[in-house]
């Protein structure tokens, strides 16, 4: 692993690694800064800055799944609360211990002359970047700022250029999800001459109501506001997002940084195939502090090794050509589910999964074993049973068409073979075993009670 | 060789019998109840005498809903803490857990199902009401586990219900002959106490039902009679020295130990006779009780030792020692047993000193209280025979639990105390009308 070099040098930002602190919590105090840095971290996007606020106490939300704490994370904690002085002096003294760290400012003011000040004070206090938070969902919108920009392209556009006037550091604009076309906003940040993007700010969410009090969490007093979501549960929202930027013709261009629930190093890996030169970590901060880098880093370089790659340039996108419209998919491809009876523990979760939930193509043994057996011929190879199998390696879905025929929807559209009208033959399902809706009445449970 | 000091105070005796297994932690729960898969048809329902919904109940418990969680429990099975702590999960619903199959450790079954009726008993909320008063009545001979299923099914279904129990406790063996270290004497009264409040079933104590004309009052006062009679007292061997002192029954030993607790003093010496699971409990209780040399000794091989290997390597870890392919011949002693003669199967003899010689040789049958009740069957065995709705030969007498089965678990008895209140409505509801 000794060729390896993960520095990067991001849209003119150098560090040493492409891991940074998202503009969070972790990044409040020139304290933490320095401590991430000393665990291993390569850059940290500072806490937004701007006129400080006043925030509630009672600030965060989270979703836990079964034994799984904070899978997501909901905050109502605004930009930094303490005087931009302060935060000035710590960026300094930050980067006179690490001078080759990337310290990037977050930025969230109002009026033109406000950008210009404070583009201005972070560049003179030694910012490496800035980062412009148009993404908030929650409080600072109300104002105007945060999310209410990254809604309007044009008003992004504009302070953009704004912003862009005034610095002589590379900017990033970061992008708010809570929208229905993601590349506007990054269309319009690109236009306004934006060094680089990153994305995803939090989205708007409310993760729970509480059964006594009836109100929203985190409960302040009582009452409730809707929060920003991130953590894992957000991952999958990031994932795409970052992809339609990422193969866009105009925007591909812009180096990326990605955020949006990044834990691990496959988390890592699969933003930076996406097209993410740097990435963004908040939650899993919050959850384990800063240690967690050491697992993401020794992840990557394992990665980077087995693969023979000295740098992320060498697979930075690699996976964008493959995400393509549904319309180009190969409707010939076939795979069928297939059970290891030596490995199943016979919980048969992927029979009920795929009676009640699929297709009705695995059967209960009747061999009084508990085994469950796929019928070939009903199984449309959705892969349900594979997913909720509880053993490893146990259900593998094995390809059957034999790769020589390729045929998608764009390319039958053209031949005019697509189902055209409601009981068209040549739709997909016609012909597809499905059982008797009175057979339904059959499938009872065993009534074990001893009552009558 | 002494592991365990003998305890001379009540907190000494609860040390020596730390619970196997202790009482959850909610976060303990909630971690262990995230584990459970949730098997469609799930195994360990189907080993569960009761079929508890386990996966239900567990799942119940991971979203927060403990209560509900105890009422699943209850209802299939009216001593679920009991069972939860008693049953010998090992070989019961643990042990078809699906986990098992892939070597790893199966969920705590046993502990969460403590967890959940623990908590519903602490806050004493009830979870079952009384069904409307239909009229009729049912007595019910013995309080034990059989006996009180059966009258908590028979108080939903709206009878009115006497229990006759000879003993001062209820729960039968679950108080009287159950390892210390699996349930207190508090936590299986608790439970009964529980039940009674919300179903309101009545217990005569010290009334044992021992003669022709109380059964015939029974038959006036009652619409049906239920039989939970148990088993009765140690079958003797039949040897010399039998009935010296110092010679006591297994069943008998721990009823003396668990209500005298500390104050039970156990002598250095003792030699348990017989390889079932109760022989095997009074050879662990003893160790634990402090005696410095206790042998098990067994007349077949250590593979065909009725009790479950579980429970031969707790007393195996509590310091007992086991001899097998050994019959007593005598029991030797001077106005008290010193010691017991065994034979080899190639006819050479060896002695083992014991001031305590505890005889884990199973228990007779009630075959002297029920001659008192003609027409009531008992197959070769000496068990009462029922049809399948637990009817005895003698109409409107119904029998379930040890006397019927021959023995078993506690869990084996409320499942057969339940199904035989269900055959009571049946049968009274076509018979009185």
């Amino acid at each position: 692993m000794s060729n390896i070099d993960l520095s990067i040098n991001f849209a003119g930002i150098k560090a040493p690694n492409p891991f940074w602190l998202a503009s969070a919590p972790p990044t409040n105090s020139g304290y933490q800064v320095m401590k991430a840095f000393e665990a291993g971290w390569g850059g940290a996007v500072w806490k937004t800055l701007g006129v400080p606020v006043q925030n509630v106490s009672s600030r965060y939300g989270a979703i836990n799944y079964r034994d799984t704490r904070m899978a997501g994370l909901n905050n109502i904690e605004l930009i930094t609360d303490r005087p931009l002085a302060d935060n000035l002096r710590e960026i300094e003294e930050v980067k006179k211990y690490f001078p080759n760290h990337a310290v990037i400012a977050s930025l969230m003011v109002e009026s033109k002359k406000e950008w210009f000040q404070i583009v201005k004070d972070v560049e003179n206090a030694g910012a490496d970047g800035i980062e412009l938070n148009f993404g908030c969902p929650h409080g600072m919108c109300e104002r105007g700022m945060g999310s209410a920009v990254g809604q309007e392209p044009e008003v992004l556009n504009t302070i953009v250029q704004w912003v862009m006037q005034a610095a002589s550091i590379p900017v990033i604009t970061k992008l708010t999800p809570n929208i229905s076309d993601i590349t506007d906003p990054a269309l319009a940040a690109v236009r306004g001459g934006s060094s680089a993007l990153s994305l995803i700010n939090t989205i708007k969410s409310i993760v729970g109501i509480d059964l006594d009090t009836y109100a929203p969490y985190p409960i302040v007093d009582g009452k409730g506001t809707n929060g920003g979501y991130c953590g894992p549960a957000v991952k999958p929202i990031a994932l795409h997002m970052l992809k339609e930027l990422a193969g866009h013709p105009e925007i591909r261009n812009t180096p990326i940084s990605g955020i949006g629930g990044i834990e691990t190093w496959r988390d890592v890996v699969e933003f930076i195939l996406l097209g993410a030169t740097s990435v963004q970590v908040c939650t899993a901060v919050m959850h384990y502090g800063f240690g967690i880098v050491r697992e993401m880093e020794a992840g990557l370089r394992q990665f980077m090794s087995d693969k023979g790659y000295s740098s992320i340039y060498d697979f930075a996108g690699k996976a964008v050509p493959n995400v393509v419209e549904w319309k180009h998919l190969n409707l010939h491809y076939k795979v069928v589910a297939s059970i290891n009876a030596d490995k199943c523990i016979g919980c048969q979760l992927c029979h009920i999964a795929c009676d009640d939930g699929a297709h009705q193509a695995i059967a209960l043994p009747s061999n009084g074993s508990r085994v469950p057996e796929i019928i070939d011929e009903n199984c449309v190879g959705c892969n349900l049973c594979s997913l909720v199998c509880p053993v490893e390696d146990c259900i593998t879905m094995e390809r059957r068409d034999d790769g020589s025929k390729t045929e998608t929807w764009a390319e039958r559209t053209v031949l005019g073979k697509i189902p055209e009208h409601f009981n068209d033959p040549r739709g997909g399902g016609v012909g597809h075993f499905v059982p008797e809706p009175s057979a339904a009445l059959n499938y009872k449970r065993k009534d074990r009670s001893g009552r009558k | 060789m002494a592991e365990y000091k003998r305890p001379e105070t009540p907190q000494d005796f609860i040390r020596n019998f730390a619970p196997k297994k202790p009482l959850m932690n909610s976060s303990e729960a909630y971690y262990e109840s995230a584990r459970c898969l949730y098997c469609y048809d799930a195994p360990c329902m189907d080993a569960c005498p009761t079929h508890i919904d386990i996966p239900l109940f567990i799942k119940q418990i991971n979203t927060g809903n403990i209560k509900g969680a105890a009422a699943t429990i209850y209802d299939s099975n009216w001593l679920g803490n009991a069972c939860g702590k008693v049953c010998p999960t090992e070989q019961l619903c643990e042990g078809s857990c699906v986990y098992t199959h892939q070597d790893m450790k199966p969920l705590q079954i046993g502990r969460l199902q403590n967890f959940a009726t623990e908590a519903a008993m602490q806050a004493g909320s009830p979870l079952f009401s009384p069904g409307k008063d239909n009229g009729r009545k049912v007595a019910i001979v013995g309080a034990g586990p059989a006996g009180i299923a059966c009258a908590c099914e028979l108080r939903v279904l709206g009878y009115s219900v006497e229990i006759f129990e000879a003993k001062a406790l209820p729960t039968g063996l679950t108080v009287y002959g159950t390892a210390p270290y699996k349930i207190t004497n508090e936590e299986a009264l608790r439970e009964n106490e529980y039940l009674q409040n919300q179903l309101g079933y009545t217990i005569h104590y010290n009334h044992p039902i021992q003669n022709a004309a109380q059964f015939a009052e029974l038959e006036q006062r009652f619409d049906a009679v239920f039989l939970g009679l148990g088993l009765g007292a140690t079958a003797r061997l039949g040897i010399p020295g039998e009935d010296l002192p110092g010679v006591v029954g297994a069943v008998e030993f721990v009823e003396e130990l668990r209500m005298k607790q500390s104050a039970y003093s156990i002598p250095d010496t003792v030699v348990v006779i017989g390889g079932g699971n109760t022989a095997v409990d009074a050879a662990s209780e003893s160790a634990r009780m402090g005696a410095s040399s206790v042998h098990l000794v067994y007349r077949r091989t250590k593979a065909e030792m009725g009790a479950y290997d579980f429970e031969y390597a707790t007393a195996l870890g509590a310091g007992v020692k086991g001899v097998f392919e050994a019959s007593p011949l005598h029991i030797e002693g001077e106005g008290r047993a010193t010691g017991v003669t065994f034979a080899r199967p190639d006819g050479t003899e060896f002695h083992l000193p014991a001031q305590l010689v505890i005889k884990g040789t199973g228990q007779a049958k009630q075959g002297e209280l029920l001659k008192h009740l003609p027409n009531i069957s008992t197959d070769s065995k000496g068990r009462i025979v029922v049809d399948e709705a637990f009817q005895t030969t003698r109409p409107g007498y119904f029998a379930a639990g040890d006397a019927v089965n021959g023995g078993a678990e506690v869990v084996n008895a409320a499942y057969e105390g339940k199904c035989a209140a269900q055959g009571i409505h049946q049968w009274i509801q076509t018979n009185k009308a």
